[in-house]
């Protein structure tokens, strides 16, 4: 028993040591990010190695990590070492910060709030708009079938809720207005997909539902793929998503890759990354290369989570989680 | 025992070390952690996480569909096992390895193609529907999916029990003169009780804890189609460790006394064989 403790602690020891000891001209980060983000990173990182290598003759091997954006978040608090996280929403990366991986005021610490880019919620139809869904109010219309993923469990899901509600009490509507309205919504979802991909799979592969409350990224995939069958329709206000990204203290301190991680989120700001970023469907928080890509975004308001909520966190509180709103929605048969 | 006698079989004193390493470490430690997890609410904390009426449904769900799947799996795996073990016809070794598929298949796979299959526009579901029988995001639908799950089970325990029953004791019930059915009941089925009560636990276990394929096909409605391990991952969600692994617990203690249970009874059905 001893012995094989004494080997174990050993090998850990070893295994350590060699991590420590890689040769400094070629690091590793691990990025770790929420699911649609993958083809986005992907094309990043190729042109931000290149220009690494070549301003500061570091070999870069940038990982990448995809998932739930909270499953995202536990495994970095659990220790999995992200370097930089670029989760979907604050709430995420604020739980990091809270535990003390991520210190101070860090969305000060990059332009825009620490937000390369932002993205919102809107609607994906059937050809020819069947239901002529133009505005939240139509989606309470009699016979309209919505879908989106579970709040609950699905960032997509509460970003689908507080847009459904800042629609209502941001046109003047009263609170109780706003549970009404939300009740009804809901009250037409047949499904509640546990993540955006499985709402989509309903939406698209099954056919079931009129109107898919999407990120406005994956409405875009979602059009393009569908081949004419599934138009995006664009709601005149809708919330104003925010993935920040972020440096991940304690881990770049430790493997020494602070530099590198923090030249990597500065990247993102350049013009050729916000392109990059604007051909992958997120909205570049660079005004001029946002203003380039004037088809691809329309002007629509964009409202805050600070005008329905104190934030996200506790708009997540007061809505979505055990007690909040949401869960007077339904009731027991 | 008794410390009469030497044993025959040496080194039993390191393989039963290494068995309760190998628990503890895989098992227990894990388990240990979920309880510890949980104890870290007050009592009151972890009484609202538990008992409400969402949750409640959410328990009655999860046990009675998995009641309801290792009951349907005990009788189709049984037959199942029974065509593959007493019949030869070509494509049977096929057949024999496709059992084991839905071990190896990624559950939520299972679930993203069984949701297509029933859905209304579907290929079964095209025919189904409009006969009232909704295949998905129904509480059929959860069943449907973990009997799909939980089926290798019960064939991979019968079917070794029924290769050792020789044909003779058939027969021999046949010459003295009983009908089909009172040789299958009197003969056939009573050295099949444990191996069928193993399968069901089998099947049972698996399905309570079953989450990547039965949020695909169930819809996820709360009070209707919403299970337990939904709610433990919208708990987490909230970064409500401590209400998350409450809800667990809960599931743990009353998986863990049925199979207790199951356990028992396949002792005493084993009992009952023996006395026959």
């Amino acid at each position: 028993m001893k012995k094989v403790l004494l080997s174990c602690v050993a090998l850990g020891g070893l295994l350590a040591a060699t991590a420590g000891a890689r040769p400094a001209h070629s690091q590793e980060l691990l990025n770790v990010s929420y699911d649609p983000t993958r083809e986005l990173w992907r094309d990043i990182n190729a042109r931000f190695i290149a220009q690494y290598a070549r301003e500061k003759g570091v070999t870069l091997q940038i990982k990448q990590s995809h998932g739930g954006s909270s499953t995202q978040a536990r495994a970095v608090i659990d220790g999995l070492e992200a370097d930089v996280v670029t989760l979907a929403s604050v709430i995420d990366t604020d739980a990091i910060a809270q535990r003390g991986l991520i210190t101070g005021d860090w969305t000060e610490r990059l332009p825009h709030d620490s937000l390369p880019y932002y993205s919102t919620i809107v609607f994906v139809v059937r050809k020819g708009n069947p239901k002529g869904i133009k505005d939240w109010p139509d989606l309470v219309k009699p016979g309209v079938e919505i879908i989106t993923p579970n709040p609950k469990t699905s960032g997509n899901g509460y970003l689908s809720f507080f847009s459904a509600w800042g629609s209502v009490v941001l046109r003047g509507g009263s609170r109780q207005n706003a549970v009404d309205y939300v009740t009804k919504l809901y009250r037409q979802v047949p499904v509640l997909d546990s993540g955006a991909r499985g709402a989509a799979a309903t939406f698209v592969q099954r056919e079931i539902g009129d109107v898919h409350l999407a990120w406005e990224n994956e409405a875009h995939l979602e059009v393009r793929e569908a081949r004419g069958d599934l138009e995006l329709v664009y709601p005149p206000l809708s919330i104003r998503a925010e993935p920040h990204v972020a440096v991940v203290d304690q881990n770049v301190d430790r493997k020494k890759t602070r530099a590198a991680a923090e030249a990597y989120l500065k990247y993102l700001y350049t013009d050729e990354a916000q392109e990059i970023i604007a051909k992958h469907f997120y909205r570049p928080s660079n005004e001029a290369v946002l203003n380039r890509h004037a088809a691809t975004f329309p002007a629509m308001r964009l409202f805050s989570v600070k005008e329905i909520a104190l934030g996200f966190a506790d708009a997540h509180k007061k809505f979505i989680a055990e007690g909040g709103v949401f869960d007077t929605i339904y009731k027991p048969r | 025992m008794a410390g009469v006698n030497r044993k025959v079989l040496p080194g039993f004193s390191l393989s039963l070390g290494y068995t309760l390493f190998y628990l503890t470490v895989l098992v227990m430690v894990p388990i240990l952690a979920c309880f510890s997890k949980a104890a870290s609410l007050s009592l009151d904390q972890f009484r609202a996480a538990v008992w409400t009426e969402r949750t409640r449904a959410a328990y009655v769900l999860t046990f009675g569909a998995s009641f309801a799947a290792a009951a349907v799996d005990v009788l189709l795996g049984m037959l199942v096992a029974w065509v593959l073990v007493r019949y030869r016809f070509p494509g049977r070794r096929i057949m024999d390895s496709l059992i084991d598929l839905p071990l190896a298949l990624p559950t939520a796979v299972g679930g993203l193609v069984y949701a297509s299959l029933y859905v209304k526009k579907g290929w079964l579901g095209q025919y189904l529907v409009p006969l009232g029988i909704q295949g998905a995001y129904s509480r059929l639908a959860i069943v449907l999916v973990l009997v799909f799950i939980g089926l290798p089970f019960v064939v991979r325990t019968v079917q070794p029990v029924l290769e050792d029953q020789d044909a003779d004791s058939e027969e021999a019930a046949a010459s003295l003169g009983a009908t089909r059915w009172q040789a299958f009941q009197r003969v056939i089925l009573p050295p099949l009780y444990p191996a069928l009560i193993t399968g069901f636990a089998l099947s049972f276990a698996r399905s309570l804890g079953e989450y990547g394929s039965v949020v695909f096909v169930s819809g996820n409605m709360p009070y209707k189609t919403e299970i337990a391990p939904v709610l433990i991952v919208a708990r987490l969600e909230e970064f409500a460790y401590g209400e998350a692994t409450a809800i667990a617990v809960v599931l743990l203690i009353v998986s863990f006394a049925m199979l207790v249970l199951i356990n028992v009874l396949e002792r005493w059905s084993k009992g009952g064989a023996a006395r026959a």
